[in-house]
């Protein structure tokens, strides 16, 4: 090479580093905007039944709250005064690449909070860069237990209570509902298929765990299945779980992989072999509608979703009116997820300005946040664990059947669980109460 | 083989730029850009390794094998012996790889054209099976890796970022050290006409064994700085067929001809990356895989023929 070549190439590339260099100058917001990202599943399998209902969700309470349309008490306009503007992204591509957009977020279009995330795996992965970068972050969906178990985190909060009660309350429900003391040892057997990452393994670990407890006198399959995550074929998995004498499935299936595996299994007869329970796929009832099979043990995550669509809160009458008006579909269970992690947002926001009497900073809204409690659609949340970082809330479990009068699907028995009832007391590994008996559980 | 290769052209040419990109990243770029241009020079010592199989005409489509296994490398042994200094994450992971480089050298060493590019996919697609399945080994969660360190003390992102630029100066001093040896330029001989190679007395099989070691430590130090850079490992982002596709992609992208094009093109494809997900998060692949296109229909020699094209006009106007 010449050295001309040299000197172009040089050249070239300094053009290349000013060009990007003034090509994006920080835009440099006042107190009276604030700029939050919301990361949800806008592409691929988790996009259409998890993601795309979270992010309108999201969208519908910002709206409102920036406008000051929302019902009490979210009903002051602005977050701390501030109209928020949400930068919408995707969350595919696995955890890594959502670090190094996290990143990107923080550095580069100087957020002022994060909100979202959906995947288990994602929110162990942002975890430690959101403490790291001094990140406020909300999570959302994601319910793996060892994200604060393994670790307080400084900067990071979330709205939705771990899998540990989602799977004790389905055990709860199984136990309580379906075996009652009146079967034989070998019809109290279960087993489970679920996806082979944080989330399923802990799911399912804690609805063994959950079943020694509450029916000592049932057995657990030696052979439950782990496919994939997102592997969206089933054949193998349905056939050994057909041969399999257990009569209780559990699956905590989430995002289009449930749905196909619904499809895939109700053309073997699946469904009318064994007893489902399903800790997290209400999505695919509404997307499914009366080919969704009847007699499924379904479990919302919470008070939000299928299970409380008719509950006549006003909160929940205004957002389901409201979201059937704007998107003409149910809000499903992410949708509620989403929209608390907005409003959990709004009064930690809230209560910091007041306290401080001006617009609060990141740690003002921090400690505001911290052990906070707040109104849900129709429950009532509060930060007690995870040294005051981590919500815990109610879970409920009905059977699904859909009403033929009203073409719609419906839940009936539904059975709800206290947090005290499904979670351990603060500073408690989940793992250690349920092996000691869950002492001090209180489940009126 | 090094001697005299500081006074190669290429040598000189990316060291010059890679030290001006040095001086801006520490202290004029924002942070978010200089951790673009840290992902684009791990990333690139990857698309380095495949450029010197390419140019035996070896393409592989299984690369993130060797990228995959430098990033693990460094998580388990965070994980099981907590190792954190930065020297030596990058030994292991170099290590690593071309260990395993050398073990699956003696059966890839024997194929060629498609056979290669789809034997090197399979392999790599064993190891995804492995850690996509194990729990031990996160599963498809992966691993987080702490901030790396330097003989004790934490290592901030600059003193990172100038620590991945300096090991990229002499991976190009190296791997140009290599091209222009004798055993480097059977690269094109090979390519040529293999038998003739072999009446000349030089083993062919043993020539492509050496470069796919050299290729697999290359794309093992790759994955491991990454790691390192990132702060996370996963299955999917780091050994998935459509990552061995990305490197396949920045690789034609920035074209051949030159050891500094795999690092321009990688940082360029980070740019692109970043705003074809701020731009378009709903349609951020259509944008990458638009830009292929792009090059291959209107520039098919890569980046990298851009600019001698520009080097060739201005030549023209000075006669």
């Amino acid at each position: 090479m010449k050295f001309g070549t040299m000197k172009t190439v040089s050249s070239v590339f300094m053009t290349f580093l000013f060009v990007i260099g003034t090509l994006f100058t920080t835009s440099v917001y006042a107190k009276d905007r604030i700029k939050v990202g919301v990361v949800s599943f806008l592409t691929g399998p988790a996009g259409g039944p998890f993601g795309i209902p979270a992010k309108q969700g999201a969208e519908l309470v910002i709206d409102a709250i920036n406008a000051g349309t929302m019902p009490a008490p979210y009903n002051k306009k602005g977050f701390a005064g501030a109209t928020l503007d949400a930068i919408y992204s995707d969350e595919s591509g696995g955890g890594t690449k959502q670090v190094a957009l996290f990143r990107d977020f923080v550095q580069k279009q100087n957020v002022d909070a994060m909100i979202g995330y959906i995947s288990s795996g994602n929110c162990m992965a942002i975890g430690p860069v959101a403490d790291e970068l001094k990140m406020l972050t909300v999570f959302s969906t994601c319910g793996t237990p060892r994200l604060y178990e393994e670790k307080l985190r400084s900067h990071v909060f979330r709205t939705q209570a771990n899998a540990v009660g989602d799977s004790l309350a389905a055990a709860k429900y199984i136990a309580d509902e379906y075996f009652k003391g009146k079967m034989t040892t070998a019809g109290k057997m279960y087993t489970g298929i679920n996806q082979n990452y944080a989330w399923g393994q802990d799911s399912y670990k804690f609805f063994e765990l959950g079943m020694k407890v509450y029916m000592p006198s049932a057995v657990g399959s030696s052979k439950p299945q782990f496919p994939k995550l997102f592997a969206g074929q089933y054949g193998t998995e349905i056939s050994a779980l057909s041969l399999d004498k257990a009569k209780v499935v559990h699956s905590s299936f989430w995002n289009g992989d449930w749905e196909a595996f619904v499809l895939q299994a109700m053309v073997r007869g699946f469904f009318k072999q064994k007893i489902v329970v399903s800790s997290v796929g209400g999505s695919a009832v509404d997307t499914l509608g009366k080919k969704f099979p009847d007699g499924v043990i379904m479990g919302t995550r919470g008070l939000v979703g299928l299970n409380v669509r008719d509950n006549k809160d006003p909160l929940n009458t205004w957002f389901v009116s409201e979201y059937k008006k704007r998107y003409k579909a149910w809000p499903l269970g992410p949708s509620y997820q989403y929209a608390r992690s907005v409003m959990a947002y709004k009064l930690a926001m809230d209560k910091a300005a007041a306290s401080a009497g001006k617009f609060p900073t990141q740690d003002q809204a921090i400690s505001a946040m911290k052990g906070m409690k707040f109104k849900s659609f129709v429950d009532t949340i509060e930060f007690t664990r995870g040294g005051g970082h981590q919500a815990v809330h109610a879970i409920s479990y009905g059977v699904t059947k859909y009403n033929k009068a009203k073409g719609e699907p419906e839940v009936e028995n539904l059975k709800t669980y206290a947090a005290t009832c499904i979670y351990p007391p603060a500073g408690v590994k989940s793992e250690d109460w349920i092996n000691n008996g869950m002492p001090g559980r209180k489940c009126e | 083989m090094f001697k005299g290769i500081l006074k190669d052209q290429s040598v000189q040419t990316s060291i010059g730029v890679i030290f001006i990109l040095l001086i801006f990243g520490s202290f004029i770029l924002p942070e978010w850009m200089s951790n673009n241009f840290m992902y684009g020079m791990s990333r690139g010592l990857a698309v380095l390794g495949l450029m010197i199989l390419w140019r035996t005409n070896l393409v592989s489509f299984g690369h993130a094998l060797y990228y995959g296994f430098g990033a693990y490398a460094v998580a388990l042994c965070q994980k099981f012996f907590g190792v954190t200094d930065i020297l030596l994450r990058l030994l292991i992971a170099v290590a690593a790889a071309g260990l395993l480089g050398f073990a699956l050298g003696f059966i890839l060493r024997k194929y060629r054209e498609i056979f290669f590019a789809m034997l090197s996919l399979a392999f790599s697609m064993v190891l995804y099976g492995l850690l996509a399945k194990a729990e031990f080994l996160g599963s498809t969660d992966g691993m987080s890796i702490s901030p790396s360190t330097f003989f004790g003390t934490e290592l901030g992102r600059i003193a990172l970022f100038n620590f991945i630029g300096l090991v990229v100066i002499l991976a190009i001093i190296f791997a140009q050290a290599y091209l222009r040896s004798s055993l480097g330029h059977l690269t094109t001989a090979i390519q040529d006409n293999e038998i003739r190679v072999e009446y000349l007395g030089y083993s062919v099989e043993k020539a492509i064994h050496i470069k796919y070691v050299i290729s697999a430590c290359l794309a093992g130090g790759a994955g491991g700085l990454m790691a390192a850079s990132l702060g996370q490992v996963d299955p999917d982002s780091m050994v998935l067929w459509s990552v061995s596709g990305e490197l396949v992609f920045v690789t034609i992208m920035s074209g051949l001809g030159n050891i500094l094009a795999p690092f321009i093109g990688a940082v360029i494809f980070e740019f692109i990356r970043t705003y074809a997900f701020e731009w378009a998060p709903q349609a951020w692949q259509m944008i990458i895989g638009g830009t292929l296109l792009a090059i291959i229909f209107f520039s098919p020699g890569g980046l990298w023929s851009l600019f001698q094209k520009l080097n060739f006009l201005r030549k023209k106007n000075n006669e």
